[in-house]
């Protein structure tokens, strides 16, 4: 079956078709141009990182021997034969990982607490002064783009090792990243309710309580509880420098090449992330559900 | 106006609700939040929060900071090794991430429900992903640096395992949100299913996976430069070193260089982001 398809006269048609090719053509320089940049970009960056791919394909045997060795006890057999031998610290890991989480909740709820208020002074909508919400959105920005491992490393120095310093160094990291996501919050709210509470000759504060409050609660309840969840990740490796949790005995594991003790770790540690993470998702819409009720 | 000009008996008759106390919701909202900071003052109390050693430490902590100022690399020679590590740093971040978008795109579709139709590959594909992805970077660093021996390639190679979890997952979101109808008009002019893939899917998405990209670029870089502080090359092993040897000043000094190398790289990376998706899908 065919259509008579209609055919623009040779003339018009002519400059159409150039114009099209022209269009292609510099797209496709442009796409070979990018390529070519990143090509380059990895080029240089591979000689500044030694990477060497001979090296690679030499011992990517040791990669999977290494994942192979996790799963098997020393004296050969897989770990899932004798699971008793396999997870025969459970009682000190529980332990750990309990100390892990924690050190994540509190981490989590004192940096939360510290960023619902400083989340008003950095809004650019509500805040009492300008200058004071620049300094607090510096200051955040310092908080959030220090990694939490460097916090950690210094506050070891501070207070010695142990889980205070793992603390500490989460609840600081919690506090640069809830500000950001607190104030975008609050900086997103309808100003009438706000407007309303001061015209009748509320202080701040009480605006903010009443006009303010009552529209960013579920969001901050929503964004502590992801913070949450990744806070227990990150608190599970800050013992590799000294700061508390599970990540003490995984980083000794690994350096002392305790091969079936690192599974066994990583198996709880992934286990446990997993549990948070369904539990925190169940509870964030149950208290959503709840809050819209009663809002 | 003053209290006993309002009529509070004809108010309480006229809302009834607001004087009624406390309605269920918000008293278990109350209990909740009760719990919950019961729960956070016996946690501090375990973690030794109330001990006399937490105020000694607070005032070491002050001393600590005084030291750290102001920043001083401490002679020229310092300053140069700084610098080449943390344009090791950035090249780590830089291969890593790179290797691991490449990595992750095919998987990226195995794991989309409208690119595969079998389900049992879909499941396995998201489970694997998954696993990748709660093994945190640093416990994949430990281990590539027993496969290849300490050094940059290690952090390399360990970024590009460990961000295969994320952007495998990413990938396939952006993939799944894309709209259908492209692919079916390739597939109405007789197209197969990898022409429809590669000109009706990729087309859309590649701008979504690129500004991604640059994200993780962005926040692999600060990632990166605490790899060297278990041996992954980069700038974190002056670092670590520089704090534990209480070379304080050094320490801050290296801190303030990474602070303006990511500040820069965000400027960077989101005048790329605009250039590549325009400004309207601006947090995509």
């Amino acid at each position: 079956m065919s259509s008579p398809i209609v055919q623009l006269p040779e003339a018009q048609l002519r400059p159409l078709l150039a114009g099209y090719e022209a269009t292609v053509r510099s797209r496709r320089w442009h796409t070979l141009l990018i390529f070519a940049a990143v090509v380059v970009a990895m080029g240089l960056s591979s000689i500044s990182a030694e990477v060497s791919l001979p090296t690679l394909v030499d011992k990517i045997g040791n990669f999977t021997g290494y994942i192979g060795r996790l799963f098997h006890l020393d004296s050969g057999r897989g770990v899932w034969t004798d699971p008793v031998e396999w997870y025969w610290g459970l009682g000190r890991w529980l332990r750990l990982l309990g100390e892990t989480l924690v050190m994540a909740y509190v981490g989590t709820a004192l940096g939360a607490i510290g960023a619902f208020f400083l989340s008003f002074l950095a809004a650019t909508n509500v805040t009492p002064n300008r200058w004071l919400s620049v300094a607090v959105r510096r200051f955040c920005e310092f908080c959030r783009t220090v990694p939490g491992l460097v916090f950690a490393l210094m506050f070891v120095i501070a207070f010695g090792l142990g889980p205070m310093a793992g603390v500490l160094a989460v609840a600081i990291h919690t506090l640069g990243t809830l500000v950001k996501l607190f104030s975008e919050v609050v900086e997103n709210i309808d100003p009438k309710p706000v407007e309303g509470v001061s015209s009748t000759g509320a202080a701040w504060h009480v605006a903010m309580r009443f006009g303010a409050l009552p529209q960013v609660l579920s969001g901050f309840v929503s964004y502590t509880l992801l913070r949450f969840e990744i806070n227990v990740r990150e608190s599970a490796v800050l013992g590799f420098v000294g700061a508390g949790g599970i990540g003490m005995d995984l980083f000794e594991a690994i350096r002392k090449f305790y091969y079936s003790d690192v599974s066994a770790i990583l198996v709880m540690i992934v286990i446990t992330v997993a549990l948070i993470d369904s539990a925190t998702s169940l509870i964030r819409h149950r208290l959503l559900g709840l809050m819209d009720n009663h809002g | 106006m003053n209290r006993s000009q309002i009529d509070v008996a004809a108010v309480r008759e006229r809302h009834p609700h607001h004087f009624g106390g406390l309605r269920q919701e918000q008293r278990t909202l109350a209990l909740v939040a009760a719990a919950l900071i019961a729960l956070l003052l016996m946690g501090m109390a375990y973690l030794g929060f109330f001990d006399v050693k937490t105020l000694r430490g607070v005032t070491k902590l002050g001393e600590v900071a005084l030291l750290m100022l102001p920043p001083d690399p401490g002679s020229w020679a310092h300053f140069q090794l700084y610098f080449w590590a943390l344009v090791e740093t950035v090249s780590i971040a830089l291969l890593g991430t790179l290797t691991a978008a490449v990595l992750a795109l095919p998987l990226g579709l195995l794991a989309a429900r409208n690119v595969t139709a079998s389900r049992i590959l879909r499941f396995l594909t998201r489970r694997s992903l998954d696993t990748i992805r709660s093994v945190d970077i640093l416990v994949w660093a430990l281990i590539w640096i027993s496969v290849v021996g300490l050094g940059p390639f290690a952090g390399v190679l360990a970024f590009a395992t460990s961000d295969i979890g994320s952007f495998g997952k990413l990938f396939a979101e952006a993939i799944e949100a894309a709209d259908r109808k492209p692919v079916e008009g390739i597939v109405s002019t007789g197209g197969g299913k990898l022409l429809g893939v590669r000109f009706g899917i990729l087309p859309e998405v590649f701008p979504v996976l690129a500004s991604q990209l640059l994200y993780y670029f962005e926040s692999n870089t600060r990632w990166a430069s605490v790899l060297g502080v278990v041996g992954a090359g980069g700038i974190g092993l002056h670092l670590a070193e520089a704090i534990r040897v209480l070379e304080l000043q050094q320490a801050s000094f290296i801190i303030l260089m990474i602070l303006i190398t990511v500040a820069l790289i965000d400027v960077v990376s989101n005048r790329l982001r605009f250039a590549l998706i325009g400004r309207r899908v601006r947090t995509a």
